[in-house]
Parts: structure tokens; C-alpha cells; sequence
């Protein structure tokens, strides 16, 4: 019955938002160069021509004039879809996100709603230049007042979109770039689950690996050697940020007592930081080996060809595999 | 003693001496006046002294400790009041944190915002219904949402129809200092080219806690906006009637489709930046001699009692701004701290389950300690530097 159709996530994004733009007209979207070009990665390519300037227009290169705009634009009762070019490029808007759109639901007791997207793609991998590949979202799933997500394939792309436009919350939507011509499965008539709640993408009894956005892919390959030589990993996609599926991670860490968080981020101070905390809280009495953390280094993104020592690979997990087991 | 540039040309439409007189430039301003009645200028002397004197209560309130600060606007009345009146009754405001006089204008319930200056709230009114937005304390921030706002209002159609009944605009309130922000100018070139029905108000009161206006800019105030296709006027900011006149024309203009002004409304703040700052470290007395004489309370009686209003007036506005100071002190001292539960609530529109725990967690913890009772803060409140 279902109606499957195979597109990449960048395809997968640029479907969810048309349908939220065809069912709601108060959705709107902008930023650099969105609108005829579609976007420097394509993402809403062909919206322009399907809804007009009124819908979806190019903004001024101003990223706290974007975030600042979205937000009086929800004042007056829009969605606005608003698209951050590059992960490196957030930070001028980052007290627009940071001391307005997350914090005046509160400030105003609940009288304003802040249904917003900000649409980040993030993280490395395509041997990009300074400021194009960094992994920004722990800095917003510390803020209180902001939703934080990212898919990891074309099915979750399409329908949390659909379900981050929806939220009367502001979202950011991180978007794993270098996953971006990606292919998969989407199934246009039913969603999957919730956009906070984490999902086991491969069952295994061994270790469990917790992962989110582009690594998740990267986690799936592990698993893969892993089980060559015997062992069973199991791979979760919390696909969450803020909040975090804590409850999720721990029934699988109590089937497996071992416990890897992976990210392209640094470590220090990070989303894996506060699993580790929260599992070690939620499940000491099950944990047969300290989590490990398998992440970028916590240096600047380096230069386009050291990428490769920098981010973490199937390899790097298995390492890490090996050392949980060695407990 | 006044600022450099005061040789500027300005709107003005009442002399010194309170008499109406109007240059032959600013003729369409003054036929602004022309259409307003005795009544509309009671009405703007009797809320620039009910706000003068509410001011000075609500300063008098913080020195005893039932405020954690307080940020007067003594002297910026007439901008205040002038322009308040100048915006249409639909229209939106979107304020810096000293409106209080702007506020009033708009019906917004002033304990409102002695809550927020008393540390129960960060705000809390309802800018639906008051259509005057919560006060922004970082700089320039509320530009840009003025500027969305009013993109929405394009995108409506709610502009140019020339229907009173569908178009509307925007006006935001800032201040000198805050032209040096980076959102000031990306508002001004988000509002020219997207040709927004706004109005940006720039309260120049001179003063940005102790850095004086030649800090933030080169060039006067009222030209900032030109680079980005924003033309701007200058105007006496303590003529109320000129403060009127030229918002009113330029919010119509707004309204009717022909795009964003910045309005410079000279004045000075006579006060402290706020309760926390001592202004005697970093200006003269006579500067502020200068300007008291200037007061805008003054000229407008003067043109009140030009006009012929008798001292039962003045008498009666003097009564009702005891009255209301005895309103605002009580209802001060009746105000009741915040429950527990509003330090999670509303931080999100729907649940997110870290809040919840952390409520949860609270409320326990604090059954176990007897209950949480909430207190009135005494004397001993900390006492903090506040915004700038």
C-alpha cells in the first residue's frame, strides 16, 4: 500500500519542504541564494518556479538580518524555513538564535510561538575550505528554547522536514552535507516516528553504538566488519539533539553493557559528552566498560587534506570497539 | 554643551516659549496640528506628566529595594508620548527597554513593566494584544523583527490599498547607541529592500551609559539610514507636537506603500542610564542644566497655558499623577513573587522532556524542604549592572 519512492536527501528535503509549502501558505523560505539557483547544494531547487517570490526569495548576505527576519515574520503568524548557507557561516546570527528566537516563547510566558526552521548543512567531508565543514550543533542543544535534529537518510529527511516546520518550537535542521546525493527509500504516505525519538538501525548484543547525521552511516559500516569477525553491534540513530532519547540508548547499553558515541564534532563539551553522563547516570549498574567517545579532535577543521585523519572512519570505531570489549 | 551637530536642521513646531510656529518646509507637519483638538493636546500633556511621575516613583521604588533596577526615561517624553500618538491603533511597536511613555499610548498596563524591572518576569504582556512588543535589552535586536513583521505585512497585502481598515505598519524605538549595532544596519537594508511600511525611531538622548553620541557615529544620526536606501529626517525630540506630526506623516506614508524612514529624535536623557550608573563621573552639570531647561514638560504647559488652559488643568494632572503613584507603590508592594513552575514553563510551546524533569525534580526537592514560598525581595536584593 505504501507509496516508496528512492530519493537522495537532498531530494528527500526539497519534497518535505514543497508539501509543507503546499498544505500551509504561511511557509516561507529564504536565504542566500535559495531562490532561483536553489541553494548552493540544490535543496530548493525548483520552489521558485512552484510558489513564487512571495514564498521563497533570496536574502541580503546578512545571517543575523535572516534569523532576526524569521522571527518577526512568525510574529505575524509565518513559518519561515530559513537556510544558514554553511555550518561556518551561523555564527553572525548566533545571537538572533541564542538571545531572541529561542528565548521569547518564554520571555512572553507562551503569548508568541516560534515556529521557525533554520536549515544548517553541517559537518565535513567534502574537502571544502575554512569555515565549510564544521559541526556546530552542540552549541545549540545547550540553548535552552531550541530543537535540534538531523537525518541520516532520505526517509527521516522528507518526513522531519515536514515535522520540524510543524513544531510551534524554533528547530534547527542540521543537514548532513556530504550525505546529501545519498539515496534511499522514502515512503511518501507514513511517517516514521517522531523527529526526537532515537531509532535501532541494526540489532546487536554486543556493543552499541549511538550515533546521529553523517556518521550514522559510517557507524553502519562498523557494524558491518564487526560482525566479519563475530562480533554484534548494535547501531542506534538518535536523530535527536535536543532533546536527546536517553531512554532509547539506555534499554539498548543495558542489553549490551558497552556503550560508543560518535560524532564529527570535537568531543569536549559535546553531544557524546552528555550521553556519556546521562547513561552513566541511567545505567551504571549495566555498563561492563566506560562509554567511549569517538569523535573530530578538538582543534579548528583542518585544512581539506588532513579531513581524513580528522573525522572518524569505520576503523576508528573499531578501535574503539576493541576497547570496550577489552573491559 | 549640546551636541556637535546641533545646528542641524530640524523639524520643530514649537518654540522654546511654547509658541506654535512652523518653518515653511515643515508646512505638511504643521497641518497635522492643524487637525488635532484641545482634547488631543490634553491628553499628550496629561501622559508626559504621568509618566514623568510615575517614572520618578519607580525610581524611588528600586532606591527602597523593591525594584532590581530601574531605567528612567525622564526628558524623553515628548519623543515618547508624540510619537506614540503618531502610530496608528493597529499598528505594531516594536520597543527598546525605556519605552515606558510609548507603552502607555498603547494601553499597556505600566505594573507590567514594573514587574519585569522587579525581577518576576522578563516581560510577560502580550504583544498580540498590545501591539507593543516586548522591551529587547540586546541592542538593535528588535529592528530586525520589526522588519519581518512588517515583510509580513507585504507579503499580506496589508500595505498601499489605501483601505484605513487593512494597511498597516511598524515602527521600532532605539537608541543612539544602538545605530553602532550590526542588526540596526541589517535592518535598515532588509526594510529598503524589501521597501517595508516601517518607521525606524531613534531616540538620540546623547548619552549610551557614559559613551557620549560622537562614540557611536561620524556622520549625524538621521543619515545612517541613506546608505541602504533608507532617507531619514531629524526632529526635535522634545517637541512633542513636531514628535507627533512627523510620525504620524511617516507611518501614513508607510502604510500607503512608500517604503521605510528613519526618524532622529534629538533630546537627552536628564537621568541616569539606569539606577545602577552615576552619570556626575562622565558629564558636566551644566550639560544637564542645559538640558532641564530645555524640558519638555515645560515648553508644552507653556503652549498649554499659550492656548489658554487654566490651572484647574495642571491641578488635576498633578492629583491624578499623586494618585497614580500611590497605585503603582502599593500595587509594588502587593506584587507576589513567581511560583517555581514559571522558570520551566513556557519554555518550549510543547513538552520537552529535560524541562520536565527538571520541574519534576525541583518540586520535589523542594516538598522535601517544607514547599517553596515564594518571598519579597528586601533590601538586600543584589544590585546588578543591567542593560546598557
Amino acid at each position: 500500500m505504501s507509496n516508496m519512492v528512492e530519493l537522495s536527501i537532498a531530494k528527500a528535503i526539497n519534497a518535505g519542504i514543497r508539501k509543507a509549502m503546499q498544505e500551509n501558505d504561511k511557509v516561507l523560505v529564504f536565504g542566500e541564494d535559495v531562490a532561483r539557483l536553489g541553494g548552493v547544494f540544490r535543496v530548493t531547487e525548483g520552489l521558485l518556479d512552484e510558489f513564487g517570490e512571495k514564498r521563497i526569495f533570496n536574502s541580503p548576505i546578512a545571517e543575523s538580518g535572516i534569523v532576526g527576519t524569521a522571527i518577526g515574520l512568525a510574529m505575524r503568524g509565518f513559518r519561515p524555513i530559513a537556510e544558514i548557507q554553511f555550518d561556518g557561516f551561523i555564527y553572525p546570527a548566533f545571537d538572533q538564535i541564542v538571545s531572541q528566537l529561542a528565548k521569547l516563547t518564554n520571555r512572553s510566558e507562551g503569548f508568541l510561538q516560534m515556529p521557525v526552521v533554520i536549515r544548517v548543512p553541517y559537518g565535513g567531508g567534502i574537502g571544502a575550505v575554512e569555515h565549510h565543514s564544521e559541526s556546530p550543533e552542540a552549541y545549540f542543544a545547550h540553548t535552552a528554547g531550541l530543537r535540534v535534529i538531523s537525518p541520516s537518510n532520505a526517509n527521516d529527511a522528507y518526513w522531519m522536514i515536514q515535522q520540524a516546520i510543524k513544531s510551534p518550537d524554533p528547530v534547527m535542521f542540521f543537514e548532513p552535507k556530504r550525505r546529501y546525493w545519498q539515496k534511499g527509500q522514502v515512503d511518501l504516505d507514513q511517517a516514521p516516528i517522531d523527529m526526537h525519538s532515537a531509532v535501532t538501525l541494526r540489532a546487536g548484543s554486543d556493543v552499541t553504538i549511538a550515533t546521529y547525521g553523517p556518521m550514522v552511516v559510517t557507524a553502519l559500516q562498523a557494524a558491518e566488519i564487526a560482525a566479519q569477525e563475530g562480533i554484534n553491534i548494535e547501531v542506534i540513530d538518535i536523530r535527536s539533539m535536543s532533546p536527546i532519547d536517553f531512554g532509547h540508548i539506555a534499554e539498548s547499553v543495558k542489553k549490551t553493557g558497552r556503550l560508543i558515541v560518535t560524532h564529527e564534532a570535537g568531543t569536549f563539551v559535546s553531544i557524546s559528552s552528555e550521553i556519556a553522563a546521562r547513561i552513566a547516570e541511567l545505567c551504571f549498574y549495566y555498563l561492563e566498560a566506560p562509554v567511549i567517545r569517538v569523535g573530530g579532535f578538538d582543534v579548528p577543521y583542518p585544512a581539506a587534506k588532513l579531513e581524513e585523519l580528522y573525522l572518524p572512519d569505520a576503523d576508528r570505531l573499531m578501535e574503539a570497539v576493541d576497547r570496550v570489549l577489552a573491559y | 554643551m549640546t551636541s556637535p551637530d546641533s545646528e542641524i536642521p530640524m523639524v520643530q513646531l514649537l518654540t522654546l516659549d511654547g509658541e506654535f510656529s512652523a518653518a515653511r518646509e515643515y508646512a505638511e507637519y504643521a497641518e497635522l496640528i492643524r487637525e488635532l483638538r484641545e482634547a488631543d493636546f490634553l491628553k499628550f500633556y496629561r501622559d508626559m506628566a504621568r509618566i514623568r511621575r510615575f517614572d520618578n516613583e519607580a525610581t524611588a521604588l528600586q532606591r527602597q529595594g523593591q525594584m532590581g533596577l530601574w531605567v528612567p526615561a525622564v526628558g524623553q517624553e515628548a519623543a515618547q508620548i508624540g510619537s506614540g500618538y503618531g502610530v496608528g491603533p493597529n499598528d505594531h511597536i516594536f520597543p527598546s527597554y525605556r519605552e515606558h511613555g510609548v507603552a502607555i499610548t498603547h494601553g499597556v498596563d505600566l505594573m507590567s513593566i514594573v514587574k519585569m524591572y522587579r525581577g518576576a518576569n522578563h516581560g510577560g504582556w502580550n504583544p498580540h494584544e498590545t501591539r507593543f512588543h516586548l522591551y529587547a535589552i540586546v541592542l538593535g535586536t528588535q529592528a530586525l523583527h520589526a522588519t519581518g513583521y512588517a515583510m509580513g505585512l507585504n507579503f499580506e497585502g496589508r500595505v498601499g490599498t489605501g483601505d484605513p481598515e487593512n494597511d498597516l505598519a511598524v515602527i521600532t524605538y532605539f537608541g543612539d547607541g544602538a545605530t553602532a549595532e550590526g542588526d540596526i544596519s541589517e535592518a535598515f537594508l532588509f526594510a529598503a529592500t524589501h521597501n517595508t511600511p516601517q518607521v525606524f525611531f531613534c531616540q538620540n538622548n546623547q548619552w549610551a551609559i557614559s559613551s557620549p553620541v560622537g562614540t557611536q557615529t561620524k556622520v549625524p544620526l538621521y543619515k545612517r539610514g541613506e546608505g541602504f536606501g533608507v532617507p531619514g529626517i531629524r526632529v526635535d525630540g522634545n517637541d512633542v507636537l513636531a514628535c507627533y506630526a512627523v510620525t504620524k506623516k511617516h507611518m501614513d506614508d508607510a502604510r500607503g506603500g512608500k517604503g521605510p524612514t528613519l526618524i532622529e529624535a534629538l533630546t537627552y536623557r536628564i537621568g541616569a542610564h539606569t539606577t545602577s550608573d552615576d552619570p556626575s563621573k562622565y558629564r558636566d552639570s551644566a550639560e544637564v542644566e542645559y538640558w532641564k531647561a530645555r524640558d519638555p514638560l515645560i515648553r508644552f504647559e507653556k503652549f498649554l497655558r499659550n492656548q489658554g488652559v487654566g490651572q484647574d488643568f495642571f491641578d488635576e494632572v498633578e492629583a491624578a499623577g499623586d494618585q497614580l503613584a500611590t497605585e503603582v507603590r502599593e500595587a509594588t508592594f502587593a506584587m507576589a513573587d513567581p511560583e517555581l513552575e514559571m522558570m520551566f514553563d513556557h519554555v518550549y510551546s510543547e513538552p520537552h522532556p529535560l524541562i520536565e524533569e527538571q520541574k519534576a525534580w525541583l518540586q520535589g526537592y523542594e516538598e522535601s524542604l517544607g514547599g517553596h514560598t515564594p518571598e519579597t525581595p528586601g533590601d538586600d536584593s543584589v544590585s546588578y549592572g543591567g542593560t546598557r
